[in-house]
């Protein structure tokens, strides 16, 4: 056992410190859903809840269509991430494995997609969206994010990183293109899919921009832009609105729990050898 | 046979030699070549079919926007969206001849100094500290990732309670230390530090883990080896750790920018451009000048000159900062 050194005293105290700075505006929200409409509208503010105020939550989902907005959420993030996942699949094994002419015109192509910010574009993807009639509607919402330049560049990276003595055997064994990309690459980079899954749905569940341009019903409205209208809403009691964004963060929160691990390494490994 | 070429030995200086696209030595007699021909069309139709859904998805919702804006910021429109008539570069002029669009840039700008540096400097030193194998360092790692799962809708409503004036805590902590109070988000020289505050809070969460990734590829032998040179934590860090990152802190810097340049949820929710346009960012104002008073191509020439301006970055990010980037 050694002795515990100053400067590992001195990182605990600092990153407890960073910690603490953190996590007070969660803790601040979490506390405020669990107090009372008086307590939280007290001054001075308090900390602390007085007690378990859990009929807020009861409450919230009452008031504002709080479970919709978080499935058509869902339904949207899921949506993109497994149509990412297939479209970056395909596209990288094309890029990492075939030979075709005009590879590298097309793979700087898909390289100068991430020089377009989506502002840029959202103007006439907008009018394009409502000319098809796809305003408050699912398929507006998803279908111009179904591919990501981001994505093909990490599977491409991930596919070039599979042994080659793997693949070479494969092909001597008979094995064609599409019967390797189904049961050799894609099992073999599942780490690679875990990260981008994890990327992708958390990007997406934080929309805000495209779903407040092309939703309007209450109906379609992603989770980002129902919360943000629960302080424009009757109701401005801070407790409601806490027990609603606390109901919005459990899902994300889950997610990084879960995706952690996956998400330190594997997205630098897109970013940096893509 | 393809792959033949790659696991043959290639001469370092090579960087980009992209061994598929090499063409195979021609040993094989006729017969063989034209089954080689079939197979290579064949490998050829399923690459275009592998890559069509992409292709395909980037055509219609980037590049034809693309075309599109350029055509659009050409001429004017009416509030359906309908090209009007041809105005040529008028948009354009009446942009920088009005006071609106030059304070936003300025804004603009001011927020990517307020909040990049410092996101990058709290990610860096977080990764630093969790790199070290230290008991509890899981939990720290967690905390620090945390704000990844924030979204700016409700970032901003959770910063939203501690800015307020009276009800804040932030308010109530300054007044407790004997500060007065300050108006966060209502006094037009304190509204962007503001927003800068809870940006950089929201962003420290990407910018550690894509940092502590980056440090994690570095192998444990250097820095033991380091260690045993009695290299202290600190001089470890600038000397060692840093420039061994730097890649990836490039690319950290190179998105962080172009991040910041997109703002737009935290400032709609909070303040809306203002107090007196203080924190009206370029894509807020493209957004009320598009969607709210519907000027279609006054809009689509401010994407534009958004696209021009975050190209010009990027391209002198990778000139400039590329060369003191470190690669092992």
């Amino acid at each position: 056992m050694k002795p515990i050194s100053l400067p590992r005293i001195l990182a605990y105290v600092l990153s407890t410190v960073a910690a603490l700075s953190i996590l007070f505006p969660f803790w601040i929200t979490v506390s405020n859903a669990l107090m009372t409409e008086a307590e939280s509208a007290a001054y001075p503010p308090k900390l602390w809840p007085s007690g378990l105020h859990l009929d807020n939550f009861a409450q919230v989902l009452n008031t504002i269509p709080i479970l919709r907005f978080i499935m058509n959420s869902f339904v949207v993030s899921s949506a993109i991430t497994i149509g990412c996942l297939i479209t970056s699949c395909m596209a990288a094994y094309a890029f990492a494995f075939l030979r075709f002419p005009g590879k590298r015109i097309i793979f700087a192509l898909f390289l100068s997609t991430m020089m377009i910010p989506w502002e840029v574009a959202i103007i006439p993807n907008y009018l394009t969206i409502r000319s098809w009639g796809w305003l408050d509607s699912y398929a507006g919402l998803t279908i111009p994010f179904l591919a990501t330049a981001f994505g093909v560049f990490l599977m491409r990276q991930f596919f070039l990183q599979l042994p080659k003595e793997l693949m070479e055997a494969a092909r001597i064994d008979g094995c064609g293109h599409i019967r390797i990309f189904l049961r050799l690459a894609i099992p073999l980079s599942m780490p690679g899919l875990a990260t981008l899954g994890v990327y992708s749905f958390l990007n997406h569940w934080n929309m805000y921009l495209w779903p407040l341009l092309v939703t309007s019903s209450e109906n379609m409205r992603t989770v980002q832009i129902g919360v943000s209208m629960l302080q424009f809403s009757e109701m401005t009691a801070w407790n409601l609105v806490m027990a609603g964004l606390v109901l919005v963060l459990l899902p994300s929160l889950v997610m990084l729990a879960l995706g952690l691990g996956r998400l330190v390494g594997g997205l630098t490994a897109g970013a940096l050898k893509g | 046979m393809e792959k033949l070429e790659k696991s043959a030995p290639v001469p370092l200086k090579k960087k980009e030699s992209h061994n598929p696209d090499t063409p195979l030595p021609r040993s094989a007699a006729g017969g063989a070549s034209r089954t080689s021909a079939l197979a290579r069309f064949r490998e050829g139709a399923l690459a275009a079919a592998f890559i069509a859904p992409a292709l395909l998805l980037f055509g219609l919702f980037l590049f034809y926007p693309l075309i599109q804006s350029v055509y659009l910021s050409l001429h004017s429109t009416n509030p359906r969206g309908q090209v009007a008539n041809f105005v040529g570069l008028a948009n354009f002029r009446n942009l920088f001849n009005s006071p609106g669009f030059p304070n936003s840039l300025i804004v603009t700008l001011k927020f990517i100094l307020f909040t990049v540096p410092a996101s990058l400097a709290f990610a860096l030193v977080f990764a630093a500290v969790c790199r070290a194998k230290i008991r509890g360092m899981k939990i720290f790692r967690f905390v620090f990732a945390l704000p990844i799962a924030v979204s700016v809708g409700t970032g901003s409503i959770m910063w939203m309670v501690l800015f307020h004036p009276t009800l804040g805590t932030l308010n109530y902590f300054l007044g407790k230390i004997g500060l007065t109070p300050v108006q966060w988000l209502t006094d037009p020289n304190m509204a962007l530090l503001s927003i800068s505050l809870m940006t950089v809070w929201m962003n420290v969460g990407f910018l550690f883990i894509l940092l502590l990734g980056g440090m994690q590829g570095v192998p444990e032998e250097i820095y033991e080896s380091a260690k045993i040179d009695g290299s202290g934590p600190v001089r470890t860090f600038w000397r060692l750790t840093l420039p061994l990152v730097s890649p990836t802190l490039f690319f950290a810097s190179v998105t962080s920018v172009i991040g910041a340049f997109q703002a737009f949820g935290q400032i709609n929710i909070l303040t809306k451009g203002g107090p007196v346009n203080s924190t009206n960012v370029l894509v807020f104002k493209l957004y009320e000048d598009a969607f709210v008073n519907f000027r279609f191509g006054v809009g689509s020439a401010q994407a534009l000159v958004l696209f021009a301006i975050v190209l010009l970055i990027t391209v002198l990010q990778f000139v400039f900062a590329e060369r003191k980037v470190h690669y092992q």
